[in-house]
């Protein structure tokens, strides 16, 4: 029992390590501020395009969509941040997680925005448009504030799965709260700073996981 | 006076379904016109064609002195004076109604919020909701839904009216009250084209009711005459057909 305590609890080594993990936490919010817009602007973008009429931007929006959601978003990490600079490229490990989440976080949001949009009643549109608004205007003010209330449990579950998903830039020496546990664990030769990581990211989504159940309780109330 | 509203040859192809064959529809300033049919006949196509929402595929259509089919026709600013009311009402369901009122008036005719807010009250109080200004659309019945969307309409002072089926979706009881917010309309002198089956309506304040069947105008002419002695074996059968109900 006291081993246990020593190695994942070890009050001493949680003082000395809090800074550093405190650090990561504050560059895991700051990567997620960047990745989390990032994404959802991807997302939009998509999505708009994927309400043209012309199969000549439909299909390889389409084909890029699944690309990116089958792609598995550490390999892509790995490959920007190890095999780009074979191409003479290096982006450094931010740039990389940025441009990784973009690629595949955007692809989700798009697909959840693309369902919210298309949830919207034609009729609502053809309102909008009988009045003189145009169809970019229609889209802000009608469509996109119905559509993003419709797939609010959506987007929210899915920029949960993003905020943890920045702990992957621990493999390229971002230093979030994963990497900085880490590094303090080794440099302490203890768990104890791995086990505080964890508790944080814990106690920062637990919140959130809440909230979203609260959300699909009440979707699933109002669709009776 | 040149009509308000003249469409010329309008034909409608949807796939390989021909929706509308020719039609020619004038429409006199101040003119009630009323557009009945079997469901199919082509109605509210011709109805939606006339501000655009469907594209005719050939013809021609000027709403005052506009070319609507010409691509050089800023569309948008064309379509303020025509106002739309649907069969659905289409009010925006996350805003109040006043909100759905003075969303054009602010984003397409360029109003202030201030003077959005007051012209959007006015329009509300021409159609007696004034008190409901700050209800949702779900918090009101079909009838003061379908009110707020004409309020919606009227409030960019359009130069035509044009009703898809305003009452279809609204309970027998609440039907009066849309209809008498229509004969204001009327009688301020709106130029109103209506498809719909109110024939009680068509007879007390149409100048002209229109009779389509499978995409053309069969017989047009003053309400009594089309009621009491068509021209026509089919407009009988069908006057016969709803007169039933």
């Amino acid at each position: 029992m006291e081993e246990i305590v020593q190695a994942f609890f070890n009050r001493e080594i949680a003082t000395e390590a809090l800074p550093i993990v405190l650090q990561g936490l504050l560059n895991t919010v700051l990567l997620s501020l960047l990745v989390v817009p990032l994404g959802l602007l991807g997302g939009l973008i998509l999505a708009l395009l994927a309400h043209s009429r012309s199969p000549f931007i439909r299909w390889p929006l389409m084909a890029w969509v699944d690309f990116f959601r089958a792609f598995p978003p550490l390999v892509l990490l790995i490959l920007l941040f190890a095999g780009l600079p074979f191409a003479g490229l290096e982006l450094g490990g931010f740039a990389c997680v940025a441009i990784a989440f973009f690629l595949n976080t955007g692809a989700y949001y798009g697909e959840i925005l693309r369902a919210g949009i298309e949830s919207i009643p034609r009729g609502q549109v053809e309102a909008a448009r009988s009045t003189g608004l145009s169809g970019l205007q229609a889209m802000i003010y009608i469509v996109l504030p119905q559509a993003v209330r419709n797939v609010l449990p959506d987007l929210l579950s899915n920029t949960l799965e993003v905020v943890k998903l920045t702990a992957l830039g621990s493999v390229v020496a971002v230093p979030e709260l994963l990497f900085q546990a880490r590094q303090a664990q080794s440099v302490t030769y203890n768990a104890t700073p791995i086990v505080m990581a964890a508790v944080i990211y814990f106690l920062v989504l637990w919140p959130v996981v809440r909230l979203l159940s609260r959300l699909e309780n009440r979707a699933l109330a109002v669709r009776g | 006076m040149p009509p308000i509203v003249s469409a010329k040859a309008i034909h409608k192809h949807f796939g390989t379904l021909h929706v509308l064959k020719g039609v020619d529809l004038d429409v006199a300033e101040r003119e009630l016109v009323f557009v009945i049919g079997p469901s199919g006949s082509g109605k509210s196509t011709l109805l939606r064609c006339l501000n655009r929402l469907e594209e005719p595929t050939s013809g021609s259509i000027v709403v005052d002195s506009i070319d609507m089919l010409s691509p050089r026709t800023d569309i948008n600013h064309a379509r303020q004076r025509i106002g739309m009311v649907f069969q659905s009402f289409n009010l925006y369901p996350h805003m109040t109604a006043l909100g759905n009122v003075t969303l054009a008036l602010r984003k397409v005719a360029g109003k202030s919020r201030a003077e959005a807010d007051v012209l959007g009250r006015a329009a509300l109080e021409r159609v007696g909701l004034a008190d409901r200004a700050h209800h949702r659309p779900a918090e009101l019945s079909g009838g003061q839904q379908q009110r707020v969307a004409i309020a919606r309409s009227i409030a960019l002072e359009p130069r035509v009216m044009l009703f898809d089926e305003p009452t279809s979706a609204l309970d027998p009881e609440l039907v009066g009250s849309v209809l008498a917010v229509m004969r204001s309309l009327r009688e301020s002198g709106m130029t109103m084209i209506v498809v719909s089956h109110e024939m009680g309506f068509a007879r007390a304040a149409a100048d002209r009711v229109v009779f389509m069947d499978h995409g053309l105008i069969v017989e047009q002419g003053p309400p009594a005459q089309i009621f009491e002695s068509p021209g026509q074996e089919r407009t009988r059968t069908f006057i016969g057909q709803i007169q039933r109900h």
